[in-house]
């Protein structure tokens, strides 16, 4: 990165990412349907989408920079504790077997297009489910943010992205050029884009997978050499904490960490909008646990590539900020060719899924915010016109994030998100299972989660940042350090809990429930359920006027 | 086990059970960490803590495949209806 351009590397990224883009706008004619105004049509790719699509899709926004750039770098900058991502992916499923179904069924028979329009028709309360909207909002930026940074870091390495004294305009103008083209095409063709370049995508990061965990062990000699090497680094004394870098498998006292950030982070994956996007546009709900048969696929090369972090110490790749060393893994070891490839892989997975992100956010406002709160009367091609123009400013909003925020430990990014919309799980997994809960209740649950998280993550400083400088935290009562999104949602569920016998004592009004139980079962086929929405319906199918 | 009074099939039944400790499993796995800390034994040079973790993945995935043809033959015989 800091000899110059690579010539060679960055036509091929070119290449592949001008494809890319042409793909994304000829996305808008695949598999159209008659009315493409409606929010179903730009936001949903009209709920049609079978297993393999839905597979990509899903993988598409799972996996992400953040499995690419951000879960090396934690390994390559802490060793074992960086890991936890793996037991993450692998406890996402059965969460996603368990739930998702339930919600696919009653947003079928309802005609839900997000969270909060479940929230709102289960418990009949406009404040909870704007409190769920500003929720996804919020915490989908700082994840967008974390797409951004790994294009940043790719560009970075091919000598793109300027040096530390170039003017800032110059130095994040490629980053603002890769951002124009993604709002632009995400304009345009909505979900059709990102799910359509999922296939190149995924095919290119097979690739280079495939290629980095058998080429580069055996260039460094094996995998004893690659852990011999990164044990010794990681032995060696780190003059900021006075404490050892790292650990091959984590001590004692990181333990609670680990698990608590395995665990708080699948929770908080599939309360994301976009994750919810996703699973609503596959065909019936068969479909989705359906995927949770094959989507570990993704896990394995998560684990796999987060082993790159221990190959890049062992290769001697030595940068002051770690989001940098896989793509300079790849460029010390790959031919020139080849590391255009794999930067091309890690650009367009970034892409994808700040794609989708900003589309499930988008729909997000315009659906709960705009229409339930602005313009009740919005016609579908006001909505769309909106949501498109959303999905825009959630992407300078995430742009703020990178440009202002410390982007050494990118993995932060998607904690914080996590530790906020974390707290938006007992409205909505709660609604699924049961209407015991008051809305009140889950509401008061929400705001004292969401303040517990956002005050102990502002008061965590770390050594290039005064404030929300990590996600971990003593636990208050346990004494160990574990991930501030966890308690601040055990809190939640207490808070929820013990009001929830009050209200319901006090006999405070419950609101109306339109959802029967038999809908949280309803499957393709059944009467009344959508398999595709009606363009019209954009237009609140199930809320009240 | 609860018995349904009525004449429906019970929510709890063996095979439901089995569903759920497949599916409750790799949490208990993945959250006990002091089961899996350690270096040793390695595996073609990867430490214990990294491959245990990386079978997981496989085993979890054979789990939920368990869990979904049992609970596809279960819905068939509900809605088959007659016997429970």
């Amino acid at each position: 990165m800091k000899d110059g351009v690579n010539g060679v590397a960055l036509g091929v990224f070119i290449f592949f990412f001008l494809a890319v883009t042409v793909m994304g706008f000829l996305a808008a004619r695949w598999r159209k349907a008659e009315n493409d105004a409606s929010l179903d049509e730009w936001g949903l790719g009209g709920r049609s989408f079978g297993t393999w699509v839905t597979w990509f899709l899903l993988g598409g926004d799972l996996y992400t920079a953040y499995t690419f750039v951000a879960v090396p770098a934690a390994i390559y900058a802490a060793g074992a504790a960086g890991f936890f991502a793996v037991p993450y992916t692998i406890l996402v499923y059965p969460l996603i077997f368990t739930f998702l179904p339930r919600l696919w069924s009653v947003s079928h028979k309802h005609g839900y297009v997000t969270t909060s329009d479940f929230v709102r028709g289960r418990f009949g309360s406009k404040g909870l489910s704007l409190a769920v909207a500003v929720t996804g909002i919020l915490a989908t930026m700082p994840y967008i943010a974390l797409q951004l940074v790994g294009i940043q870091a790719v560009l970075d390495v091919m000598g793109v992205g300027g040096g530390e004294n170039t003017h800032w305009f110059i130095k994040d103008l490629p980053l603002l050029i890769a951002f124009a083209v993604l709002a632009a095409y995400t304009y345009s063709s909505g979900l059709r884009a990102p799910a359509l370049i999922a296939f190149v995508k995924d095919g290119l990061i097979y690739l280079v997978i495939a290629v980095a965990i058998i080429y580069i062990p055996i260039k460094l000699g094996g995998f004893d050499d690659i852990f011999a090497k990164a044990g010794e680094a990681f032995s060696q004394t780190n003059p900021a904490t006075g404490k050892p870098r790292g650990a091959l498998a984590p001590g004692e006292a990181g333990q609670w960490g680990y698990a608590t950030l395995a665990l708080g982070s699948a929770l908080a994956l599939f309360m994301y909008p976009h994750s919810i996007t996703a699973t609503l546009s596959s065909r019936s709900r068969n479909v989705i646990r359906r995927n949770t048969t094959i989507l570990p696929l993704y896990s394995l090369m998560l684990g796999l590539l987060a082993l790159l972090g221990f190959m890049a110490i062992a290769a001697g790749i030595k940068v002051d900020n770690g989001q940098l060393a896989i793509p300079q893994l790849f460029e010390n070891m790959f031919p020139d060719w080849f590391a255009g490839v794999a930067f091309a892989a890690i650009g367009i997975g970034a892409l994808v899924p700040a794609a989708i992100m900003s589309i499930a956010a988008a729909n997000l406002f315009t659906r709960n915010i705009y229409k339930d709160f602005l313009k009740p009367d919005a016609t579908p091609e006001q909505e769309t016109k909106v949501s498109k123009l959303v999905s825009l400013l959630v992407k300078v909003g995430a742009l703020a994030f990178v440009l202002t925020m410390d982007k050494t430990v990118a993995i932060n990014f998607q904690l914080l998100g996590g530790i906020w919309i974390l707290q938006t799980m007992p409205a909505l997994v709660g609604g699924l299972f049961t209407r015991w809960f008051h809305r009140w209740a889950l509401l008061a649950g929400w705001a004292v989660g969401m303040a517990y998280g956002t005050v102990a993550a502002y008061g965590v400083a770390s050594p290039t940042q005064a404030h929300f400088g990590g996600s971990s935290k003593e636990i208050p009562g346990i004494g160990e350090i574990g991930y501030i999104g966890l308690t601040a949602f055990v809190l939640n569920v207490v808070v929820t809990v013990v009001l929830t016998f009050v209200l319901n004592a006090v006999k405070a009004p419950v609101g109306i429930d339109e959802t029967s139980p038999a809908d949280y079962t309803a499957d393709a086929g059944d009467p009344g359920v959508r398999a595709e929405l009606p363009p019209a319906t954009a237009g609140a199918p199930g809320g009240g006027h | 086990m609860p018995a349904d009074p009525e004449g429906k099939p019970p929510t709890v039944t063996p095979v439901r059970v089995v569903i759920a400790l497949c599916l409750i499993a790799p949490f208990v796995a993945m959250l006990w960490v002091s089961s899996y800390a350690k270096v040793d034994p390695t595996f073609i040079g990867i430490p214990f803590f990294y491959w245990y973790q990386m079978l997981w993945v496989l085993i979890s995935t054979a789990l939920t495949v368990i869990a979904y043809k049992l609970w596809q033959r279960d819905q068939r015989a509900r809605k088959g209806g007659a016997s429970a």
